[in-house]
């Protein structure tokens, strides 16, 4: 045993990304264990090892945790990055579910089918532009400090990062009227963990192939 | 200012009610501002109240806290209903996760036609007893303890309890299978704190009816049809 968290899911971003990034960002290694097809889910299922059937599932300090935002929290309060104290923590908290909502938008748009793209990439761009994005260029603009929360590097930080390229992803000039916003891709970007993770090479998904959609579906369907 | 929690929702139950149970079970007294117009979030909007135009929000030391999971999560860290330590808190974290998404099932409800309301009662019921129920089963068995989670009330047991209560609506049979289940379902019932939220006057709020479909649509202007997922 190698004393890595050991992540089970199928190569592509979908609801493993995140924590992948969370994960470099506290500069800890992982191992990658990817289910291809229904017979890899299925043996999983079998052996116990999936508490609700469900991936992402990450093998880590001995235990098997599923639900992303568990895992995702438990990585963040053991490698600091959840806030010093219980009110700063409620702030990151908030600023991660809102970017998880939108997370789960702009994740979604690849498995959308064809007839109900056009509307989800609209959805998409007004909520990007309208709901999430000016409230984080606020925050920023507010307290003039680097990281969203507490002065501090923190799981906000990373989501939000995670979330900006990939709103560039699904529209290149998204990012046009957010200036702090561009400045803070900028700065986060070369914090050497991430730097590191944006490198070709890394364990970073590439986006979602719509051609491959079909099998992934196939896999959990 | 009275010091006490002030709840921002529709008089009912949506998101906002599992931030009453948890406040109910920890022993916390609140006060609710039922939203019935339009006029009313658009208030709240203007006001700031909405970090990101949603409610819920809840008016919490100082804080005007919005995204349910962020609320719940902050109520249960601050009255000892979370776990003592990291390994203990990934354990409820996972069985929160669980029993909101059984819960978000349900939560849609009030606003699917009919014909997909039976299909959702279905999957509803068919995820209950054979993903959400069974893997609760599993823990109770294998720990005989009182509570499932590192052997101390925690939100995980309030969230579970009102995951029951929620399905057990729906189809009023639907423990049957579940034995250690009905028998958490007793206990936990019988806690005080959570015997007198279960009782007739509490803050505790009915099932769903067309009243509360249409101020949600009124309110936020939501008119189009909601699918089930």
């Amino acid at each position: 045993m190698s004393g890595k968290p050991k992540l089970h899911y199928f190569n592509g971003r979908g609801r493993m990304e995140p924590i992948r990034w969370l994960l470099a960002a506290a500069g800890v290694e992982f191992e990658e264990c990817f289910v291809e097809t229904k017979d890899d889910l299925t043996k999983l299922k079998k052996d116990g090892s999936l508490l609700f059937q469900q991936l992402p599932m990450v093998e880590i300090d001995g235990m098997k945790m599923v639900q992303t935002r568990a895992i995702l929290s438990y990585i963040a309060g053991r490698y600091n990055l959840y806030g010093k104290d219980l009110k700063e923590r409620a702030l990151i908290d908030m600023y991660v579910e809102a970017l998880m909502d939108l997370n789960e938008l702009l994740m979604s748009y690849p498995f959308q089918p064809a007839d109900k793209k056009e509307q989800h990439f609209a959805n998409v761009v007004d909520k990007t532009t309208n709901r999430y994005f000016p409230v984080f260029e606020k925050v920023l603009k507010d307290h003039g400090q680097d990281f969203l929360v507490g002065n501090q590097f923190s799981r906000a930080d990373v989501q939000l990062i995670e979330v900006l390229l990939m709103a560039e992803e699904c529209k290149p000039d998204i990012l046009a009227n957010f200036p702090l916003l561009q400045k803070f891709k900028a700065r986060i970007s070369n914090i050497p963990a991430i730097n590191k993770f944006l490198q070709p090479g890394s364990q970073r998904k590439p986006p979602q192939d719509e051609k491959d959609v079909p099998k992934v579906l196939k896999i959990f369907y | 200012m009275t010091g006490k929690p002030k709840l921002y929702y529709f008089n009912g139950r949506g998101k906002m009610e599992s931030v009453c149970w948890l406040l109910a079970a920890a022993g916390v007294e609140f006060e609710e501002e039922f939203l019935e117009t339009r006029e009313q979030y658009e208030k709240l909007l203007q006001g700031g109240f909405l970090m990101f135009q949603q409610v819920p929000v809840v008016e919490i030391d100082g804080m005007k806290m919005v995204q349910t999971r962020a609320i719940l999560s902050y109520i249960a860290a601050k009255y000892n209903l979370c776990g003592k330590d990291l390994k203990v808190r990934a354990l409820v974290d996972m069985y929160i996760g669980g029993t909101d998404d059984l819960m978000g099932l349900i939560l849609l409800f009030p606003f699917l036609s009919a014909e997909d309301k039976e299909k959702q009662l279905a999957v509803t019921v068919q995820k209950a007893t054979s993903r959400y129920f069974p893997a609760y089963k599993k823990v109770l068995k294998d720990h005989g303890q009182n509570f499932p989670v590192g052997n101390n009330f925690s939100w995980a047991d309030v969230h579970l309890l009102e995951a029951i209560l929620m399905v057990e609506e729906k189809k009023s049979d639907v423990l049957s299978g579940f034995p250690q289940s009905q028998a958490f379902k007793t206990r936990i019932s019988s806690i005080p704190t959570i015997k007198k939220f279960l009782e007739p006057g509490s803050q505790r709020k009915c099932v769903p009816d067309d009243k509360y479909m249409e101020t949600v649509r009124r309110v936020l202007h939501m008119y189009h049809n909601v699918k089930a997922n």
